[in-house]
This record gives C-alpha cells, structure tokens and sequence, in this order.
C-alpha cells in the first residue's frame, strides 16, 4: 500500500521536475513543477475526438494501459513494507503486464491507419523487445544474488546478505534502471519528447490521434511509468531496513534525483541516430549480462 | 547572324531587347547544350514571354570563372508548341522547362519529369490540379509510401513530402510545392506604384527580406542608369550580411533542436535575437523590411547604428564561435550530422545547385564573388566552400559564413567610414528605359537571387520574374535522403532550409 501511495504522489512531480531542470539548464526560469499536472486537469476537462478510421480498440487502449501500469504498482514493494501483491516469479508479471499495455497501445496506432504512426509502432515494438533482455538478465542477477524470485522477497533481503559485492549490483542495477526507464518511457536519446518531426518520433507518434480525456490518461500512464521505474531504483539503492520516515524522505530524494538525471541528459546531448538505437540498447542488456557472469562467478566460488 | 549571344560582365545590367540574339530553336538548343557542358556555367534565367503572340524564351547563363553572363534567346513557333527537351542533356533545366511547359503549354519533349511547379492561376492547363499531381511511385511488396504535408506539426509553410520507403531507408523523394497562390511576378508585373513594389519585394519570401529588396532596388536603378552612393552601397552590403548572420545563426539553432540538443539551440536562439534586434535599432523592422529601397533610404546609416553594429558584432560574434565549438565537437550531434544527407560534387553540379548548397560540395559559386554587386567588387569577400556535402558541412559552412560575414562587415564599416555621408531618400518613381531586358543577382543567405524585368517601348515594366535560390536546390534536398533513414529527412531538410514561398511565388 505504502508503495501505491509514494509512487503517485512522486508520479505528480515527475515531469514537472524534469520540465524545471531543462528550463534551469538552458537559462530559462521555467513553469512551475505542477504546470503538467494543471495541464492533465485542462485534458481531463476535454472530450475526445475520435478519427472515423479508428475502432474500438483505438477508444480502449489508453485505459488498458493505465490500468496494466496500476496493475505493475501493485507487485512492487516500499521498503520493509510488502507489495500488495507478491508472489514467486512476481517481476515476469511485472514486465509482462507493462507489455500488455504497450500492445494496446500498438495495436491502437495500427488501427489509425496512418503511415506514421504504423512507423512509430514498428519502432515502439522493436526497441520494447530489445530492451526486454535486460530487464530479465537483471532480475535474473538479483534473485540468484539473493535466493528468492519475488519483488518483495529480493528487495527486503537484498542489502541483508554479509555479502558486500552488494555495491556492485546496486550500482549496475541504478544505472540499467535508468537506461530502461529512458527506452520504456521514450527519452533521449532513445527519443526526443518534444519533437514535433513525425518522422523521427517513437512513441510520440503513436499518440497523435489522441485527445482531450485519452491524451491526460496517456500522459499520465508515462508518468507513473517513470516513477514506477523510479520506486525499482530507489529499491536497489536503499536497505530495506533503514527507519520509515528516513525511507519516504529518501524515497522522494530518489526520485526527484532521477527525474533531474533525465533533465540533463535531455539538455547536453542530442538524441541517438535511430539505426543507433538497438545498439545503444544492447549496451544496456550486456552490462546485464557482465553482472549476471560476475555473481556466477562468485557464486560458484571459482 | 553575327552573334549568338551577348556577353555581359556587370551585374545588375540593362539591355535593349533589340540588342539580345535572337536564335532558331534547334540553334538555342545546340548553344546551350554547348556551353553547358563546362561546369562552371549555371541557368540564371530561363523563361518565356509572351511576345508578339508567340512565346519568346530568354535564356541567361552565369559563369563562375569569367565572371560574366551569356544571354540570348529564341522564339518558338507559336503558342504550345512542341520542341525537344534540353533536358535530357542538361538536367538542370529540368524545373525551368517544367515551369514554361506549366505557364505557356509548350511540351517539351523527351523531358522525364514534365510536371506542374506551382500552379499558378494562369496556368496553361487549368485542368491540371493539385489532386491529380502524377506522383512518381514504385510497386513492390515491402514498400511503402509516407506523406508529409502539405500541413506539418511545425510551424512552416505547406509542403507535400511524398517518400517511397524500404522499411525505414528511404528510397526515393518527390517533392510538391505550390500551394501558396500569391502571384508576386504577376503583381510587380502589373502594378504602376513603386511604394507597393517595394514592398511586395520585402515580402515575398519573408526570411529574406533585405535580399529580395536589394535584387529589386537593383534592377529598378539599372533600369534607370541610377548608380547609387558608395556609402549607400556599402550600408546594403551590411544589411545583407546582417541578414546572413541572423538567418545561419537561426539555422544552427534549429538544426540543433531537431536532434534534440536543447542546450545549443537555446545558446543560437538568443544570439539571433541580438542580431535582429540590432536590424530593428537600425530601421525599426528586426528582418529589415523597409531598409533597402531604389535609389536611397530612409534609415542612413549613423554612427549610433555603426556603434551598436560593432558592439553586438563583437559580443555575438564571440559567443558564437564559442558554441558552435561546442557544438561541431560534440560526439552525439557529430553523430548525427556525419555523413547524412551527402550531394556529391558531380550532383550539385548536375542539378546546378547555388549558394550554400553548392558551397558545401566543393562548388565555388557566389555571386558575390563571381559576379559582385554593390560594393561586394572593392571588398576582400572570397567564398568558403566544403567539400563533403553532408548535413555536418552546411552546418559548419554556416558556422564559417557568420565569422567571415562579421570580419566582413568590419572591413565595410571602416570603408564607410572614410566615404561622405550620403542623404538621400529613396525614389519610387524613377523612368525607367523602354523596350529594355535588365537582371540583377544578389547572393542572399540561401543563395542566389534573380529578379528579371522587361520593359515596353514607354518604359512600363511587362513582365517580372523572380527566381530563388531554392528553385535549383530542392532537388538538391530529394537526392540527399536517398538510401537515407526516412528518420533522418528532418535535419536533411533543416540543413538545407530552403523556401517554399520562393518557390511558389
């Protein structure tokens, strides 16, 4: 429950955080924190337009895909606090349910029938599949590591072990969470957000038949993604058996620290060329992979 | 016949239409085909009038080592006429014969790609609509077609982009302007007031007001014999390197912001504000609408504007250096400018491309060099060229255009400074002389701009032609995203920023 709460609450401030570091970065005072969330409230207030093209499925994947992300918040524990729900093999759930989301959202751009957004959804499956290894070899390192497959299990247990390579893993799991939070919420440099070029969008032109209602729920399914990628990190980064109140403030110290990483890494950098991209991706899943021999290695004491 | 064509070393000029070689058709078409096989030769002018009842072509050639020009012209038989395509042996006149085939129905034959340019009201064939445009498409199982346009995410001008794609490489690009309907040749043509000619001049293609003004300013004084003061010479010369320096600025920034380097583009977006607003201090408009007029001007330059110039000069010119330092040493956006996009010399060449697309592939061509006008003949100007033809070289031709404008405009403001200040203001209503052909080229930040005007026997201006830089160059941009990532087309076309309006007219 402890989870549910803290990751909407920081889901609130998320994009508003990285909107103010970009501004800052590029010499600008910037809008408030909360002017994303004041926008979502304008949508929410809207109707949606419907294109006659489109069907049903057009209509029902912004909810599906809020509704999976809520889902994927429920198996992921708060410090000592357990998920709602936990169970063995928990995090294929996780992954699988975000997926599910994704292919509502794919499946809703094909159904536009536009040539862009079939574009963008072709891009939008490849680089989830590329992306997906990493997140299992990661996993994978963390139960081996800790002896126990289920979120709850491996976060509680995971800074218990005398074994202090833990550093290492909490490391290595900070940083491909954050490159896996940049590709599943599309980024830089996988992505540019504020693009206006259909042509070289990802996920951005997968969205452009929406609006009014559906547009806030999909702005606000990225925001809880963010965060939900957020919570995973601040879970490898802090004991689970440190004080409650330490726990939330740091909690809220995590994520505001990863939302003003992505702000600027969005304003030093240009984005990758897209043919970069799968290798840029694959890059993430071998650094998973070096992990996962690394706590081979140890564990069969070689 | 004596002659076949006249050849013309200033620039702008004035000719009695008599005096221009008048040749059979297959004569025309031997002589340009002659000629232009030497690749320093390009089309500056190639349009009909209708004369007489029959069309009469005038055809003029600029060349970049001698520095002249080759005009002559031919009359066709009668009105849509057929006659063979040069074409087919001189590529780049494909969108000039396009553009008489549109107006005057003359069919060109044996010409590959015989297809309307702009649509104008006027138009030969009224049949021919913007809904049945033949686009060119290839069959196949893995292709695919996308369509930009005419109405973008962006705000620009409408355009259609019609791309047959392999997956994401691109494997060919049509292009299809024209939905602008403004008329300009047709209104500077027909009107009698010299104030809205001039400001119809500031106008037609917005970003560059002070280059149009001054192809126009010039043309209107060399067909009056008007020779303007030096000083006023040189005050234009600044103006359109200001002008330069605004829009390469403005270009970095948005070349920036299409592979989302915000921290660049911001950087570029202030300076180009510095810059414009200097042109504002100066003639209270920040695109120097206004500034250049015939035969004068109401914003003389003073020593105040001469202190502000060099001021903001010195302070933008520092910092600009210093960013696109950053910028073209970055490794995430070299990556993205590298080798995308490339126009190789011999395609530049083929598809006599000017300006800065020319520039950027190993192709001397300016006219500021080659054919100088106003002041540009005393000055020290040489033109910068690169020779890799991609995205990255007309980013850093850019880069190099607006430290080589700064130094220039230092060096014009301290010949100024030795020259009596001139006052007088413009003059709207200079005679012009009858029954004249005259032409006039100005290198604005794009490239070459050409207005070309003819008179009748009382000195009335019959007809009017404009052609920008962009009129060569799109088809510059179409070979560049070939085998291309479909990705990649936005910053190929933001290197190449080429207008549409200049196109439509």
């Amino acid at each position: 429950m402890a989870a549910l709460i803290m990751i909407l609450v920081s889901a609130m401030f998320f994009p508003g955080i990285i909107l103010r570091t970009k501004s800052i970065a590029s010499g600008r005072r910037g809008p408030g924190i909360l002017q994303p969330l004041r926008d979502a409230g304008v949508l929410l207030r809207k109707g949606s337009v419907f294109s006659t093209t489109t069907g049903l499925i057009f209509q029902i994947a912004p909810v599906i895909s809020l509704a999976t992300v809520l889902c994927a918040i429920l198996v992921i524990p708060f410090g000592k606090q357990e998920a709602l729900i936990h169970f063995e093999g928990d995090f294929v759930f996780f992954a699988y349910i975000l997926s599910l989301g994704r292919f509502f959202m794919i499946i809703a751009a094909l159904d536009t029938g536009s040539s862009f957004e079939g574009m963008g959804a072709s891009r939008e499956a490849f680089f989830a599949m590329l992306i997906e290894p990493a997140f299992f070899i990661l996993m994978a390192t963390f139960a081996m590591f800790t002896g126990y497959v289920s979120f709850t299990d491996i976060f509680s247990n995971f800074f218990i072990t005398s074994n202090h390579y833990v550093l290492i893993f909490s490391i290595i799991g900070f940083y491909i969470f954050i490159q896996i939070a940049l590709v599943e919420n599309s980024r830089l440099p996988v992505d540019d957000p504020k693009t206006h070029l259909e042509l070289t969008m990802i996920h951005e032109v997968m969205i452009l038949d929406y609006s009014g209602f559906d547009k806030a729920l999909i702005h606000i399914t990225t925001w809880l993604k963010f965060a939900v990628y957020g919570s995973l990190i601040y879970n490898v980064v802090v004991p689970a058996g440190w004080n409650i109140y330490l726990q939330i403030a740091l909690f809220l110290a995590v994520q505001a620290l990863f939302a003003i990483i992505v702000g600027f890494l969005e304003s030093f950098r240009a984005r990758n060329k897209m043919n970069k991209n799968p290798k840029f991706i694959l890059t993430v899943s071998a650094i998973a992979i070096l992990a996962f021999a690394v706590i081979l290695i140890l564990n069969l004491n070689l | 016949m004596s002659e076949l064509y006249r050849k013309i070393s200033s620039n702008p000029f004035t000719i009695s239409l008599d005096s221009i070689p008048v040749l059979d058709y297959a004569g025309f078409f031997d002589q340009t085909v002659l000629m232009m096989k030497d690749e320093a030769e390009h089309c500056a002018a190639l349009y009909a009038v209708e004369m007489s009842g029959a069309p009469r072509l005038f055809c003029c050639l600029a060349n970049d080592n001698d520095h002249c020009f080759r005009l002559y012209s031919t009359e066709l038989p009668r009105e849509r006429s057929t006659v063979p395509s040069l074409s087919k042996e001189i590529p780049q006149l494909h969108v000039f014969e396009r553009e008489i085939h549109e107006n005057y129905g003359v069919v060109f034959e044996g010409h590959p790609w015989l297809k309307p340019v702009r649509y104008p009201h006027y138009r030969a064939d009224r049949t021919s609509v913007m809904d049945n445009y033949p686009f060119y498409s290839i069959e196949g199982e893995e292709l695919h077609e996308v369509g930009v346009g005419p109405v973008h995410a962006g705000v620009i001008e409408p355009g259609h982009f019609r791309f047959i794609c392999n997956g994401e490489k691109v494997l060919h690009l049509e292009i299809q302007l024209g939905y602008q309907h403004r008329a300009a040749e047709k209104l500077l043509s027909e009107s009698r007031n010299g104030i809205s000619r001039c400001v119809m001049c500031d106008n037609i293609v917005g970003d560059t007001a002070v280059g149009y003004a001054l192809s126009y300013a010039q043309l209107i004084e060399s067909l009056s014999g008007t020779l303007p003061a030096t000083s006023l010479q040189i005050e234009r010369c600044i103006a359109l390197e200001l002008e330069r320096i605004a829009v390469h600025i403005g270009d970095t920034a948005a070349l920036c912001a299409d592979v989302a380097y915000q921290f660049g583009q911001v950087v570029c977006e202030a300076l180009r504000t510095e810059i414009i607003n200097t042109t504002q201090f100066w003639c209270g408009n920040r695109f120097g609408k206004g500034l250049v007029r015939p035969g004068g001007s109401n914003y003389m330059m003073n020593r105040k504007v001469v202190d502000k110039i060099l001021q903001v000069l010195e302070d933008v010119g520092k910092r600009f250096a210093a960013i696109s330092g950053r910028i073209y040493s970055l490794p995430s956006v070299l990556a993205r400018f590298e080798d995308i996009g490339c126009v190789t010399r011999r395609q530049a060449l083929d598809i006599g491309a000017v300006g800065m697309a020319a520039r950027t592939c190993d192709v001397r061509r300016d006219i500021r060099w080659s054919h100088p006008f106003q002041y540009y003949g005393e000055s020290s100007f040489e033109p910068l060229v690169f020779d890799t033809g991609d995205v990255l070289a007309r980013g850093l031709l850019r880069a190099e255009e607006v430290r080589e404008s700064t130094e220039l405009i230092i060096e014009l403001i301290s010949a100024w400074n030795n020259l009596p200040a001139g006052n007088s203001g413009p003059d709207y209503n200079l005679s012009l002389s009858p029954d004249s052909f005259a032409l006039s080229l100005v290198e604005g930040w794009r490239g070459e701009i050409c207005h070309s005007a003819i008179t009748d026997k009382s000195g009335n201006i019959i007809h009017y032609k404009i052609k920008d830089p962009s009129f060569h160059n799109w088809m510059a941009l179409a070979i560049a995203v070939r085998q291309q990532e479909i990705s990649d087309f936005p910053v190929c076309n933001k290197s190449f920023n080429l207008s549409y309006c200049g196109n439509d007219l």
